[in-house]
């Protein structure tokens, strides 16, 4: 198992009171999985999302992912599984915006300290699968949102993450940019075995997962493959 | 190395911004180099001008004698002693008796100090010679201040009152052999120098002294009711004297320096919560909280580098320039009793540069840290969403 979720609450302090955000949740997830967490807002997808990435932790309960128990994870420790083995994709793409699209894409490489010409080859190669060759010297303010999208999926693909978490990836993009980011997800599933957890309530994205996790107020309410 | 270029790719993706905080910065540590420096060459100056003036190598006083004390200055004179007669004979050392006297300079009263020096020394470079020769009047040497104050010329004459030790008063008239033109208030302002066997004997006290110059090559001894004081003592009064005045002037690049931090710590403060989709991006990247804070940190403290870097470009030819032409000021500052000469030449030392770099990169580099302590406090699910208050 690529994730395991064991008896996982989240509570949120919301005054003098605690939001319980996830309830006793059990799940797992195969490699290669391309599966959605499914619900209404506030039914717990993003927070289970963030947990699974390591960039929260759980209030009770275990989220072991690729054998890292996110919970005991030091910072520096869930800063280098997000590094090594984790892939992130935002609504909003949050592309960095004084970078150029092959700076934003070579960024993570960076940080796993690559050699340049190396880092050069990876980066040229993810944006040729997204189609986005021809716009290598571009900014984010000068891409069009679907373009955008595509450059934070070249940015999370680049260092063949063993996961990669989607957070409402076509929020923000009309149908067309919505069908040709989630086909070229899938291609990257397809092709390099890579595991996508989406969190989404769109039904453009629907339609492409092989499994699909309703949640409801923090449950589970249904989990089954397409 | 990767946090610095991550770090000046976003200080330089801010644009206009950043140069004007930039030029701001440069112009500042430019100013504080420019300003020590002037006052180092000025220290330096005022030092070296009292040495060659006034202390040379360092001076016996009579126990009693206070430069300061009007009340004492006439009875500290001292017989010179046996032990320091050869350095006196050899030129080694040279007698100075000080006291005091009233001059007449056209119907005016004023109170002079008077100074006896051997008209043939070589120590110091008051042009003793011309107290040299016989006549009527005798011949005193002043500074260009006191002729000013007492609105004597070249070849006038004017009378002196003076007391003896026996407490008689006696009157002569003086004549002025020679002006000469110093940045030494200390043997200038309210001073005439006249031959010293002519005061001892004006003033009834043969062989004796109130301090002795000494050469730079004497080799001071300790003597029973004399005090030898070494140029490091006696240039102190100077330099405290520069240091209090150089301290008004620090104020002002202090202020101007404060306005370039305080513009750093504005843009900081508000890049952190602007860009806290950008910084919960790095952390999701896989940076820690602390590498984000850092490479905010280096991001504002790299305004100081391209500071250095632009004040460098305009800075050095200015510095450069300054130092081999000196600075002419538009007014006579000696007449405020400062020990300034007219064209001032700057000293920019290696300290100095050093010392400033450091001092602004540090101060830079705290006004950057303080804000982005924030960042370690942040929850980076809030920030990705940019959902922070």
């Amino acid at each position: 198992m690529i994730v395991e979720v064991k008896h996982l609450t989240k509570k949120f302090p919301v005054g003098k009171a605690y939001f319980t955000a996830l309830k006793d949740l059990n799940l797992s997830f195969a490699e290669a999985e391309f599966t959605g967490l499914v619900g209404p807002s506030g039914s717990g997808k993003t927070t289970l999302l963030n947990i699974i990435g390591s960039l929260d932790v759980p209030s009770e309960g275990e989220v072991i992912v690729l054998g890292n128990s996110v919970g005991r994870l030091s910072p520096p420790e869930a800063a280098l599984l997000r590094k090594q083995e984790l892939g992130f994709i935002f609504q909003n793409y949050n592309l960095l915006p004084v970078y150029t699209v092959f700076e934003n894409v070579e960024f993570p490489l960076l940080l796993l300290d690559m050699p340049a010409r190396e880092r050069k080859k990876r980066v040229l190669e993810s944006l040729s699968w997204l189609g986005l060759s021809d716009k290598v010297n571009s900014r984010p303010a000068q891409l069009s949102g679907g373009e955008c999208q595509r450059v934070a999926i070249a940015r999370a693909m680049v260092k063949r993450p063993r996961l990669v978490l989607a957070d409402e990836p076509t929020a923000n993009l009309d149908s067309v940019n919505s069908h040709n980011i989630l086909q070229a997800m899938l291609k990257l599933n397809q092709e390099l075995k890579t595991s996508f957890i989406f969190a989404t309530h769109d039904e453009k994205v629907i339609g492409y997962l092989k499994r699909i996790i309703q949640l409801e107020d923090g449950r589970v309410a249904e989990d089954r493959l397409v | 190395m990767k946090l610095f270029k991550t770090a000046l790719k976003s200080l330089l993706g801010n644009g206009l911004k950043t140069w004007l905080t930039v030029f701001v910065l440069s112009v500042s540590f430019v100013l504080i180099i420019f300003m020590q420096g002037l006052l180092e060459g000025w220290s330096r100056q005022a030092v070296s001008d009292a040495i060659a003036w006034e202390i040379a190598g360092g001076q016996y006083w009579s126990e009693a004698y206070d430069p300061y004390d009007p009340f004492s200055l006439d009875s500290c004179a001292r017989d010179i002693p046996d032990q320091l007669k050869p350095a006196a004979e050899s030129g080694l050392l040279e007698a100075v008796l000080i006291s005091q006297g009233t001059i007449y300079p056209q119907g005016r009263m004023q109170g002079v100090i008077l100074k006896g020096i051997d008209p043939e020394q070589q120590i110091v470079k008051l042009p003793t010679r011309l107290l040299a020769g016989e006549g009527p009047e005798i011949p005193v040497i002043i500074g260009a201040q006191m002729a000013k104050q007492a609105h004597l010329k070249e070849n006038d004459l004017v009378t002196l009152r003076w007391r003896d030790a026996n407490g008689t008063f006696e009157a002569a008239d003086l004549r002025v052999a020679g002006i000469f033109v110093t940045t030494v208030p200390t043997i200038d302002n309210g001073q005439i120098w006249l031959a010293l066997d002519k005061l001892q004997s004006m003033m009834l006290r043969e062989n004796q002294a109130s301090i002795l110059i000494a050469s730079p090559d004497y080799k001071a001894q300790q003597l029973e009711g004399w005090l030898f004081k070494d140029v490091e003592k006696l240039s102190s009064n100077t330099i405290a004297m520069v240091k209090a005045k150089s301290m008004g002037m620090a104020i002002f690049y202090l202020i101007f320096l404060l306005l370039a931090l305080l513009a750093i710590f504005d843009t900081q403060t508000l890049a952190i919560f602007r860009r806290q989709r950008e910084i919960g991006t790095l952390v999701a990247l896989g940076m820690t909280r602390k590498q984000v804070q850092w490479l905010f940190t280096l991001e504002g403290s790299l305004n100081a580098l391209l500071a250095i870097a632009l004040g460098c470009l305009y800075g050095i030819p200015l510095f450069i320039y300054l130092s081999m032409n000196g600075l002419s000021f538009p007014i006579d500052i000696s007449e405020f009793g400062l020990p300034v000469s007219d064209v001032m030449y700057p000293y920019y030392s290696l300290k100095l540069i050093v010392g400033t770099i450091v001092f602004i990169l540090l101060s830079t580099a705290l006004v950057s840290y303080l804000p982005a302590r924030q960042i370690a406090r942040m929850n980076p699910t809030e920030a990705i969403r940019g959902k922070m208050h």
